[in-house]
């Protein structure tokens, strides 16, 4: 049964995912164990669309379908979640720069796939990556940009981080729109992902994970 | 016509009207006095050198553009925040970047740079811009996406979208329209007007369009300067190379009314809506896009491409949802002899195949990231294609270092013609030796013999 919610929610099968998630309420069943099975069907559209079988559209609407779960689940709910997590990440779309739409898929499949995402938004300035860096204790930092101001703002905010004495203790990966190795190097970065499925992949093996 | 034989407007066929525009484009633009006969015989070899390429027919070299939107701003010390604001700064920069930049192959007026006073003046929430919601020295303005139609509100939109757009859309991205949804549908004024004008006494809509004549007037102030730098260009032999401008219908939907959130939502939910939706839209982006060009400029119309990228769907998608009305938006400005220059921002090695069903040279094809040696294996003798010196390393790299990529880009594209060494995206700021090395490539290697 909690297989064919994952695998209803993985098929974007919007009215029976929520019919069968106020029946589950309906029924007694403790509402962790449909958060649990609906993280699971979030972990399989992550590995469609990784495999090139989802695209952008099937990760927006399969977002729509968790959050519609999550507030039908949530009045039920008797403890706060509390999921184990691969590590930390902090993300933002560099300061004069107010795209998110690559932000927010680099966001979706780091969650998805286990990590802690701290994500502040668009057109952040670089002192806000350091204070943030400083209270989470984030490894890792993700810059994203899409237009030519980035450059200049990714090697700013990277400045910054080394002001502040952290930057031996993260590694920085830059993406977005016209980002790409020239600017990962102009900015002094740690890597360059090409999309989500990179930043995905760098992270896992920047905390040492599989 | 000066041939008794020829044909009226209306018989020809796409070719030859094609033909027809191309030909108008090479006389003496309308306004333009060269400045000497050097500067005519060079205007007409670049435009020839472009008109060549275009038509798959092979010029004496692979022509160049200069992928510089706002580089003139910085080039002459000054910034995009000045120049969107001062129109003498805007005339200043750009003649000194066209007086002193050197020899290219056509020159990118100010026409990019927004009025910002008119944008004041309506309170334009649509856009950030230096100064105006993003720090005063981003070097570029930027869209700012929402919900400006909600999903309920389709059917109003297909109803009527004239009424659509000033009742209920401007309202929300103009801010001086606030009091708009208070006006009647402009179609209620049937018979004797006795009510319908009403709404137009109201103090908070007369507010609305006093706003709207003042955008007015600083337009034509910015149109004058605009004007005055281009045909500055033109006489002194160098020829502009945009004219209109369109959207595929998917993009103006998903770009600035449903939001990339709401029209992906949509792509689920109400996709019979949606495909209505872009039907209508078609019809308006036609009518725009064929008003937009004028009868003696270059005939060529820019549709920048966002949301059909690799990534953004999937080929079926694509298939599905973008490409039937873009193809419609394209095939209605070829009918009339217009070449549409297509600019695929991001990459588009999934759709290369798709793509490849238009007419022979009928548009042309800029890419920002696409496999360009795959591009022309698969469109090369079908279409022109213009790209993709990065941006980064036009801005980042050294002109020795741009030069030998431009090399690499012309071994591959130029053979057979139908290729013009450009940008994947503009510069704002950076080395002119870097915009001055793709010229020297050209020239050294874009020879045909």
């Amino acid at each position: 049964m909690s297989g064919d919610f994952a695998n209803l929610l993985a098929d974007l099968k919007e009215d029976e995912v929520l019919k069968l998630t106020n029946e589950r309420i309906k029924s007694g069943e403790d509402p962790m164990k449909i958060l649990d099975d609906s993280r699971e069907g979030m972990g399989v559209v992550g590995e469609r669309f990784a495999d090139g079988e989802y695209f952008l559209p099937e990760l927006v609407f399969s977002g729509e379908l968790l959050k519609q779960v999550t507030e039908l689940v949530k009045p039920h709910l008797k403890q706060a979640v509390e999921t184990k997590r691969l590590g930390t990440i902090v993300l933002g779309t560099v300061a004069g720069d107010i795209h998110d739409i690559g932000l927010n898929i680099v966001d979706f499949m780091l969650d998805v796939n286990g990590f802690e995402v701290h994500n502040l938004g668009v057109d952040v300035a670089k002192e806000k990556f350091v204070d943030k860096v400083k209270e989470t204790k984030a490894p890792i930092v993700g810059l994203s940009g899409f237009l030519t101001p980035a450059f200049d703002a990714m090697k700013e905010t990277v400045e910054a981080l080394e002001k502040a004495g952290l930057r031996d203790n993260i590694k920085i990966m830059i993406g977005g729109g016209q980002m790409d190795d020239e600017v990962r190097k102009y900015a002094n970065a740690d890597a360059f992902g090409k999309d989500a499925m990179a930043a995905v992949a760098l992270a896992k093996e920047w905390v040492g994970a599989k | 016509m000066q041939n008794e034989m020829a044909k009226e407007w209306v018989e020809l066929n796409p070719d030859e009207k094609r033909e027809e525009r191309f030909k108008r484009w090479l006389s003496t633009p309308p306004g333009v006095k060269f400045s000497s006969s050097e500067a005519e015989k060079s205007y007409k070899e670049r435009v020839t050198r472009f008109t060549r390429a275009f038509q798959l027919k092979e010029p004496d070299r692979v022509p160049c553009i200069l992928p510089a939107g706002n580089f003139a701003a910085y080039y002459a010390g000054s910034d995009l925040r000045t120049v969107m604001y001062d129109y003498d700064e805007l005339k200043r920069t750009w003649r000194k970047f066209l007086n002193e930049f050197g020899d290219s192959d056509m020159f990118f007026g100010p026409g990019m740079v927004p009025p910002a006073k008119a944008l004041e003046a309506v309170g334009y929430k649509l856009y950030k811009w230096p100064g105006h919601g993003i720090s005063g020295d981003t070097t570029s303005y930027q869209c700012v996406e929402g919900e400006y139609m909600k999903a309920d509100e389709y059917d109003a939109l297909i109803r009527d979208p004239s009424d659509f757009w000033l009742r209920t859309y401007l309202p929300r991205v103009f801010g001086a329209f606030e009091a708009f949804p208070q006006l009647p549908a402009l179609t209620t004024f049937e018979e004797i007007a006795i009510q319908s004008f009403i709404p137009f006494g109201l103090p908070n809509v007369q507010a609305g369009f006093e706003a709207l004549l003042e955008a007015g007037r600083e337009s034509l102030k910015w149109a004058a300067a605009v004007m005055e730098v281009s045909q500055e260009a033109m006489a002194l032999g160098f020829p502009g190379v945009m004219a209109g401008l369109a959207k595929a219908p998917f993009d103006t939907l998903g770009d600035t009314l449903r939001g990339t959130h709401g029209i992906m939502m949509d792509m689920f939910q109400r996709p019979d809506k949606l495909q209505e939706a872009l039907e209508k839209i078609a019809l308006l982006s036609i009518n725009s896009a064929l008003s937009s060009v004028g009868d003696s400029g270059p005939p060529l119309i820019i549709m920048p491409l966002h949301k059909g990228a690799d990534g953004f769907m999937s080929e079926k998608q694509y298939e599905t949802f973008y490409w039937p009305t873009f193809k419609k938006v394209i095939m209605s400005v070829v009918n009339e002899g217009i070449m549409p220059i297509l600019f695929a921002e991001g990459s588009y090695n999934t759709r290369l195949d798709i793509i490849s069903e238009l007419p022979k040279a009928s548009v042309t094809w800029w890419f920002d990231q696409t496999d360009m040696a795959r591009a022309k294996k698969v469109l090369g003798d079908k279409v022109c294609l213009i790209g993709n010196v990065p941006t980064s390393l036009l801005m980042t790299g050294t002109p020795k270092e741009v030069k030998e990529h431009c090399r690499k880009l012309i071994e591959v594209c130029a053979p057979g013609s139908g290729y013009i060494l450009g940008g994947g995206a503009n510069i704002d700021k950076g080395d002119p030796d870097n915009l001055r090395a793709m010229m020297e490539a050209v020239k050294e290697y874009g020879v045909y013999k």
